[in-house]
């Protein structure tokens, strides 16, 4: 099995773990990957609606562990970019329909079919959480640069820790100015808090917004601010040394001031 | 202009503040999870108050407690009686006052509160051993 098997994941909800799996795996297919995105948050499936799928849905991964249908009929084919698929989440049954072992053999059938299989995890690290990285092989941990945003990311790096599971992280929603005024934690503060490897620096940008109401993937648009941060998060997992590029000029308090990328 | 000068004249930011309250947290959410070196530390420390005083060993108690600016370690360790003259320490050869005992040395460095010794506070019921009469009174 040669595929990347990498769930995002943070502790908190509502920082961006959605999002972020349907940017980057949109992205990473652009660049030629075969990307299948997993819903891991049974009962509460919302990677179809970022993607824009959800008229689309037939079986889900529920379906496909009870052996109702085969794998194969479960994923959804993105109709705009080329090798990107999702499994989606069922929505009317919860977690506990699907045990770990059961989980991480899905991953490993999908891993057989694709190079990069990216699992949306649910918020908290209970049963949900156990499943959606029982069979990953890597982590992304999201987080924003909020106190409750990053407690739960350290708890959440302490279970991955526990798994072995090498691990790099997103910091989301990053408001630049309010960094350098001192009204918001620093991308190094974060990292130094947390004593992670940092994967990528996404700005609080209104552009995810738009996207997801209609629900595009932010790597439709190649010259869009977030798609051209999303590439360069891509190539840094393909193992590219991407600079974090700077996101505002240093000011009076030049200590504070931040990259981006 | 305003925010300029107050943090100029020392007001600190609120990322400031951000950083060094989960500095702290995540410092008692780590001790908090390891009970395995609190278990460790708490069998040191009753080792070493043994040499000196008749501790009742099933009832310490040892907590960390987040206070305003660090986390405090809290050992209730109730006294049965002194030890008429103390015991010898185990191999190590007495050293000059000030040589703190080391508990746990062997566990983890990031379970461990390698706090300054300010940072540590040891409360006995009937606290000093160098007043006998008060400890026959105390039994937990």
């Amino acid at each position: 099995m040669s595929a990347r098997r990498i769930v995002i994941t943070s502790g908190k909800g509502g920082v961006g773990k959605t999002t972020t799996t349907a940017n980057l795996g949109a992205v990473l297919a652009k660049r030629g990957h075969r990307v299948i995105l997993v819903d891991a948050d049974i009962g509460l499936r919302n990677l179809d609606l970022v993607l824009g799928v959800e008229k689309r849905i037939v079986f889900d991964i529920v379906e496909v562990v009870e052996g109702r249908c085969q794998l194969r009929q479960a994923l959804i084919k993105d109709k705009r970019i080329e090798n990107l698929s999702i499994l989606p989440a069922a929505q009317t049954r919860d977690k506990t329909a699907i045990g770990e072992l059961q989980f991480a053999q899905v991953i490993e059938q999908l891993g057989e079919m694709c190079d990069y299989v990216l699992i949306d995890c649910p918020a908290g690290i209970e049963h949900g959480f156990r499943n959606a990285i029982a069979g990953a092989s890597e982590a992304i941990v999201v987080t924003t640069p909020e106190v409750s945003a990053i407690r739960d990311a350290d708890r959440v790096i302490g279970k991955l820790h526990e798994r072995s599971l090498p691990l790099r992280l997103i910091i989301n929603r990053i408001r630049p100015e309010m960094v350098r005024s001192g009204d918001m934690l620093s991308v190094d503060d974060v990292t130094d808090i947390l004593s992670a490897e940092l994967l990528g620096i996404v700005p609080d940008d209104e552009e995810v917004i738009d996207t997801t109401n209609k629900g595009e993937p932010i790597g439709l648009q190649v010259e869009s601010r977030l798609g051209i941060i999303y590439d360069k998060i891509a190539r840094r997992l393909e193992g590219d040394l991407v600079p974090f590029t700077q996101l505002s000029t240093p000011g009076f308090f030049g200590r504070l001031f931040r990259k981006a990328g | 202009m305003f925010e300029f000068l107050a943090r100029f004249f020392g007001k600190p930011s609120s990322s400031a503040t951000a950083k060094e309250r989960l500095r702290l947290v995540l410092l008692s959410d780590h001790l908090s999870l390891a009970p395995d070196v609190v278990e460790a530390l708490k069998h040191d420390l009753i080792e070493v108050i043994s040499r000196y005083v008749d501790v009742d060993a099933a009832n310490c108690d040892v907590t960390f407690e987040q206070q305003e600016k660090r986390v405090a370690m809290l050992a209730n360790v109730p006294i049965l009686a002194m030890r008429a003259r103390p015991m010898p320490r185990r191999t190590t050869p007495r050293k000059p006052a000030g040589t703190a005992p080391q508990p746990a040395a062997d566990a983890p460095a990031n379970g461990v509160p390698r706090a300054p010794g300010r940072a540590k506070r040891k409360r006995r019921r009937q606290a000093d051993p160098s007043a006998p009469a008060t400890a026959g009174l105390s039994p937990a």
